[in-house]
């Protein structure tokens, strides 16, 4: 087996260097190509990890002469990278060897201490895109990517106190055995695991497309090599090493991650004495920022009197409506907690003292890191500023990176170089241990839910339920790769956030009330799962989300009648204006006649987040649903669940099985 | 994984069981919710209150941004708050409960 998978991984790497050494993809064909259908409008410009949540319009300034492509030295990052790739790799050899039950493959044995569970939570959540993309959020829109973070910590107190403890207590690797303790039906564990696969494949996809552009960007990669390279990767890690690899490579992910942090924010503060107040004072002073947040309030000229630096320190820059606030709240505060990679980490630790540890230490580390994240924003906006950001890439994605080469004392510099191989080597280790998690939880989901309990009816040897584990990874693993090679226009945020508010809306309730609610059942529970994902996904297909092409035409048309007016009245275009009316007149023609995907021709929903409707939605037809088909049995079965989640008994034998 | 021979029910309407889940319910959701008002408070006002929101509070730290340091220091404190409450209160009980489940299971 072990054998098999490793003359694969080298095959899938020899294979991506073949294609790393073709010419890159020729993404102006294609984006000019697609550009009718669904793809978004600036189609092969790098999407935003993060941004976008409310388009505040494309930043005013215009770079001129700006750099196009990040300067690094390829040296430095590739030995970088080869010594991430090395050291996890050791620890994934070092973990197959001590991986031969299902419990030591799901869950590490139970034997990972609240401690380094805590860590591994940390690494498990903080992905690229909180590194990357909060950090470019702030750098472009201020204070309103840290409205961000706080969303990211107050989801850990849903998991902390509602979540965590019951979680340890009565499950065992899966969602799916939660569900399935009071129902027999193998409809339950079927439905269970095909929501998990789901929500896991939506929220691993934001990754991998992350993964690819990052890699496309820093080191030159083909945006496709890049996507086959780290999948075969994250398919051999998880394949070989199962939990136990998976919580290292999050451990040390998320150390590097921290100290990462540290660094940058001492660098940055330094200057200032670490006064706060002074740097603030630099950051609203600077003419660069000021020019910036003039063209994000698309005020054509300065405004006498108006603090355009201090704007950039306050509230209400990118996010603007407040429905959608709430919606997006919603999703963090209920979404979060129920992310089957994240659930799966509590069955890790033997009891529930040690998971309600490992959440609090989570918690100090995510926020820790989280404010540092802030400094790193306001610092990339101060020193490297928005202009040279956006010039890079549109969403801000560059902006941790480029801030680091910045402190290290600028490209060309030996300590510019190296700093930044680093962090391009940390955001690289990260990508691999949150897509590790996410591999790992739905092959888990596939292999010990629909496998083993509802093909086999529970009867499957250990060694079985390994193969078939391992394997499962390996198809989730390639079903990554083709869809992140077949999403690479898609907006990532979208994807992140659609994970969330899906299971804000069906896997959170139904697990909420699995948990607390004697009349619960079966009923209940795959109409939750079922209608609350159907919901999220329906209610985002009609929003503003989605592509809607007479909305591009008229745009486009907006500035073919402008520039035809300078023209008519005698001013010669200069070459750029040329090329502008040229392309708007092609998407013009290309877009007039078309609809969205589901054949609209504006949103219906007014909202890009779905949770106020769909929240509320999963939750009523879960209760409807549960009242309608009552069942007695499951009703019985209550008093058991609800006795051992709530005193833990059993919970060490469970574990040790 | 089902005991029968446990009468699961006669442990849940066991006083101490009882007390032990209206004690944790109690305490756990109002935690729950002065967390979860807050960080609805800050999404909120950020867009509809500015006036309160950009007050300058010390040099140009205004009100909003202040607001966000807030919400980590609240959840650290929650955190820390929940652990000693249940590490003074809760785990005996719980213990409590797990020796009169044992109890029941050899009589």
């Amino acid at each position: 087996m072990k054998t098999i998978l490793l003359s694969l991984m080298i095959g899938l790497i020899f294979g991506s260097s073949a294609l790393a050494a073709d010419p890159p993809a020729k993404p102006t064909a294609q984006a000019g190509a697609v550009a009718s259908t669904q793809t978004p409008p600036v189609a092969g410009t790098p999407a935003p990890l993060l941004a976008t949540q409310n388009n505040p319009g494309t930043p005013a300034v215009k770079a001129a002469a700006m750099p196009k492509k990040m300067q690094t030295n390829r040296g430095f990052t590739i030995s970088m990278f080869l010594v991430i790739i090395a050291a996890t790799g050791g620890i994934v050899v070092w973990a197959s060897k001590s991986t031969s039950t299902a419990a030591d493959y799901y869950a590490a044995g139970g034997g990972i201490s609240g401690m380094q569970n805590g860590w591994a939570i940390a690494g498990d959540f903080l992905s690229a895109a909180t590194f990357l993309g909060i950090t470019g959020l702030m750098s472009l829109f201020g204070p309103d990517g840290f409205m961000y973070s706080v969303g990211i910590i107050i989801s850990f107190l849903t998991i902390l106190l509602i979540i965590a403890e019951p979680c340890r207590n009565a499950g065992k690797y899966t969602l799916g055995d939660i569900l399935a303790f009071r129902s027999s039906s193998k409809t339950v564990r079927a439905v269970a695991s095909l929501s998990a696969v789901v929500v896991s494949i939506f929220y691993l996809l934001g990754q991998m497309v992350g993964a690819g552009k990052l890699m496309q960007l820093l080191l030159g990669i083909p945006y496709k090599a890049s996507i086959i390279g780290v999948g075969a990767l994250i398919i051999v890690y998880v394949a070989l090493g199962g939990m136990k690899a998976t919580t290292w490579v999050q451990i040390i992910k998320a150390a590097l991650l921290m100290f990462t942090g540290l660094v940058l924010s001492i660098a940055i503060l330094w200057k200032f004495g670490f006064n706060l107040l002074s740097f603030f004072d630099s950051v609203a002073a600077s003419q660069a920022i000021q020019d910036h947040v003039r063209g994000v309030m698309k005020h054509p000229s300065a405004e006498p009197g108006f603090d355009y630096g201090q704007r950039f320190l306050e509230l209400g820059l990118f996010f603007k409506n407040p429905l959608d606030q709430i919606s997006l709240g919603l999703a963090w505060i209920l979404g979060a907690a129920g992310l089957p990679h994240v659930m799966m980490r509590f069955f890790t630790v033997p009891n529930a003292k040690e998971a309600r540890k490992s959440v609090v230490v989570s918690m100090f580390l995510i926020g820790a890191f989280l404010i540092m994240v802030s400094f790193l924003g306001f610092g990339a906006a101060l020193y490297v500023t928005p202009q040279q950001i956006t010039a890079l890439d549109k969403g801000g994605n560059m902006a941790g990176l480029m801030i680091a080469q910045y402190v290290g004392g600028g490209a060309g510099t030996f300590a510019g170089d190296l700093l930044l191989a680093f962090v391009c080597a940390v955001a690289f280790a990260t990508i691999l241990a949150v897509v590790s998690g996410l591999v790992l939880a739905s092959s888990a989901a596939i292999a010990h839910d629909l496998y083993v309990n509802v093909i086999k009816g529970g009867k499957a040897d250990q060694g079985t339920q390994i193969k078939v584990a391992r394997v499962a990874s390996f198809f989730v693993g390639a079903i990554a790769i083709v869809l992140g090679i077949a999403c690479e226009n898609l907006n990532i945020a979208q994807l992140v956030g659609l994970a969330l508010a899906v299971v804000a809306s069906a896997n959170f309730p139904v697990l909420i009330f699995a948990l607390f609610w004697k009349r619960f059942n079966s009923a209940g529970i795959i109409t939750g799962l079922v209608v609350g994902t159907v919901v999220t996904i329906a209610v985002l297909m009609v929003s503003p989300n989605m592509t809607y092409p007479k909305k591009i035409a008229a745009d486009a048309q907006k500035i073919i009648l402008a520039m035809e007016k300078k023209q008519a009245e005698g001013a010669v275009l200069a070459e750029k204006d040329l090329k502008a009316l040229e392309k708007a007149r092609v998407d013009y023609a290309q877009n007039k006649n078309g609809t969205s995907l589901v054949g609209l021709d504006a949103p219906l929903f007014p909202l890009k987040n779905p949770g106020i409707v769909s929240v509320p939605v999963g939750f009523l037809v879960t209760i409807v649903a549960t009242l309608l088909f009552r069942n007695r049995r499951e009703e019985e079965m209550f008093e058991e669940l609800f006795v051992r989640q709530t005193t833990g008994y059993g919970v060490a034998k469970a574990a040790k099985h | 994984m089902t005991e029968t021979n446990i009468n699961w029910v006669a442990i849940a309407s066991h006083p101490k069981f009882v007390e032990l889940h209206r004690a944790k319910m109690r305490f756990l959701v109002g935690l729950w919710v002065v967390g979860a008002t807050s960080y609805f408070l800050l999404l909120i006002g950020a867009i509809t209150a500015p006036g309160l929101f950009n007050t300058k509070i010390i040099g140009r730290l205004n009100f909003g941004y202040l607001f966000c340091l807030f919400q980590f220091v609240l959840s650290w404190a929650i955190a820390i708050y929940y652990t000693r409450k249940s590490n003074k209160e809760f785990d005996p009980l719980t213990k409590e409960l797990v020796d009169l489940i044992i109890e029941e299971k050899f009589q």
